[in-house]
């Protein structure tokens, strides 16, 4: 799904030159759930980012869905959630879900029909004709994953996206998060600041370290599809916890 | 001590101080009392020496208060009292049939045309600007500094200028002064406008991109809905200007009729009260304008979701 090799990128800041992302080598196959994790400014971002054709790579080479990254976004191959919602705020919830719709040219009748069955996978049925600041920060995230999932892109690539709200609300995020994974079969990519975060959703765990940002361990995470979150206190859970742990350690040493 | 004398009474009771329409209003009628004495007093001394001379003039005696009466309802005093300029006002409005000349109905009418016309051009050519500025930064470096130029030339030299030329080619009546009304008012829309365009959050123009939504989507989906508070808000500036361009188009014309040409006829033959009261029509007007323009935006924002 994803061929990246030899990813670099260099900023030129007022500061010097910033390099985000040095020599990344990841492949990421159908299907799977894969976190990235680690400090801020280790390129967790940014490495989504050049993903999603948001940002260009100084060198290396990246594919993305079998064609280059540029191919991939103009192909519509993946849906993007922010850590803000980032909703429209003069339309309404069903507004909003159809706008990528409408942008891409899907019939009013498939719009209708797409805008029903996505919202009720978010659990948001009723919601149509309400206005974004009348919905929760955690209901209004539901939405914006919903937007992305509406044109059933082949990826989901996810920014921090429930960084911003309260861990109760996460934890319910999370479980419905692996549903709709589940239910989708979706290729999933995820920032994450939180291990616990991580190692629940993922099939694999992508630590990484900053200045300059890299990889400095891929961590495999095979618990089965359907988990609860009481695996949370099973020790294999805890040992991987633990191995995430100690590679975010050692990324940090040579800093202090 | 006791524990009757400690109950706080249940209820307040509702005075006329605490009603609520006491706290809205009472602040701008208190002002308007205020301004009315000032008024009035500047007007007694303004036109004394007046009145007084008037007297010694047909030699007739007189007292103060002869003089006092004779401030509030000289024929044209140098400050006419507001009861003169509103019963003017009120004459010249109802006193007539709405399209004769002598009515202030119908100057009114006639500016108001221009106004609405200027103001229509000026809002397209203002906002089409903006639209080219925003997409293009070779056009922002090119037009920005005429637009802001156009406007250090002040209307009332050039406007004889545009009546002139416009006029050598045939164009005479309300396009000219619709025209000039639209050269002052498509400057602050314009402004407003660039503001409005670039106003949509980073992160929605990057949503846009991942659904490789087209320059012209962006614009109509994301730019244009974003930038309507910002319309709005230069709307209500730009009428009431269009509406002075409009005025000041009438002076060096020597138009016939419209608020403009009242004004120009009051200070020619010193009809104080007349030349109030034309003000009184236009500021009747410009409120009435921006009361439209507030009104529709409203209506515009309940339906994009406001609250």
């Amino acid at each position: 799904m994803v061929d990246a090799k030899d990813i670099s990128l260099t900023f030129d800041t007022a500061d010097g030159r910033v390099d985000a992302l040095a020599h990344v080598d990841l492949q990421v196959a159908e299907g799977e759930f894969v976190s990235f994790i680690g400090p801020s400014g280790c390129g967790k971002t940014t490495m989504l980012r050049v993903i999603a054709d948001l940002q260009q790579p100084s060198s290396g080479s990246l594919s993305v869905n079998g064609m280059s990254a540029e191919n991939a976004r103009i192909g519509r191959s993946y849906g993007y959630v922010f850590q803000a919602p980032a909703l429209f705020p003069w339309r309404t919830i069903e507004k909003n879900l159809k706008l990528p719709l409408e942008i891409m040219g899907f019939s009013e009748a498939e719009q209708q029909q797409r805008v029903e069955h996505y919202l009720s996978l978010v659990n948001l049925t009723g919601f149509e004709r309400k206005f974004p600041w009348q919905l929760s920060g955690g209901m209004q995230q539901r939405v914006s994953i919903a937007r992305a999932l509406s044109f059933d892109p082949a990826m989901l690539l996810m920014d921090e996206p429930f960084g911003a709200l309260d861990e109760i609300v996460r934890d319910h995020l999370n479980e419905q998060l692996l549903q709709l994974w589940k239910s989708t079969e979706k290729t999933v990519l995820f920032v994450t600041h939180s291990i616990p975060e991580a190692v629940f959703l993922s099939t694999r765990i992508v630590v990484m370290s900053p200045r300059p940002g890299r990889i400095i361990d891929i961590i495999d995470c095979d618990f089965p599809r359907d988990r609860s979150l009481e695996i949370r206190e099973t020790p294999e859970f805890l040992k991987i916890a633990q191995r995430v742990r100690t590679g975010l350690r050692a990324g940090h040493s040579y800093d202090e | 001590m006791t524990s009757s004398s400690l109950a706080l009474p249940l209820r307040a009771p509702r005075t006329l101080a605490r009603h609520p329409l006491v706290g809205r209003y009472a602040p701008v009628v208190t002002m308007a009392l205020a301004l009315m004495v000032i008024w009035y007093i500047a007007a007694v001394a303004m036109n004394w020496n007046l009145v007084r001379d008037g007297f010694e003039r047909e030699e007739t005696p007189y007292t103060a208060t002869d003089v006092l009466a004779g401030t509030m309802s000289a024929e044209r005093p140098l400050l006419p009292a507001p009861h003169q300029i509103v019963s003017t006002f009120v004459d010249s409005v109802f006193g007539y049939p709405p399209l004769a000349p002598r009515s202030l109905v119908y100057h009114s009418l006639v500016t108001l045309s221009a106004t609405l016309i200027g103001f229509v051009l000026g809002a397209v050519f203002g906002t089409v600007l903006a639209l080219m500025i925003v997409h293009s930064r070779v056009l922002e470096r090119s037009l920005l500094p005429w637009i802001i130029c156009s406007q250090m030339v002040p209307i009332v030299a050039l406007a004889p200028i545009f009546i002139v030329v416009l006029g050598a080619i045939g164009l005479t009546g309300l396009l000219p002064k619709s025209l000039i009304s639209a050269y002052l008012c498509f400057f602050p829309i314009t402004i407003g406008m660039v503001k409005g365009f670039t106003s949509p959050d980073p992160l929605q123009l990057e949503l846009m991109q991942t659904w490789s939504a087209t320059p012209r989507q962006v614009l109509w989906k994301l730019r244009w809905p974003s930038a309507v508070p910002y319309l709005f808000a230069s709307l209500k500036v730009a009428i009431t200007i269009s509406l002075i361009g409009a005025i000041v188009a009438e002076l060096p014309t020597g138009a016939e009729a419209g608020i403009g040409a009242r004004l120009l006829a009051g200070s020619y033959y010193g009809q104080t009260v007349q030349l109030w009261a034309a003000l009184l029509a236009a500021a009747v007007l410009s409120s009435g304008l921006i009361g439209i323009v507030s009104l529709i935006e409203r209506l515009v924002a309940r339906r994009m979701g406001a609250h």
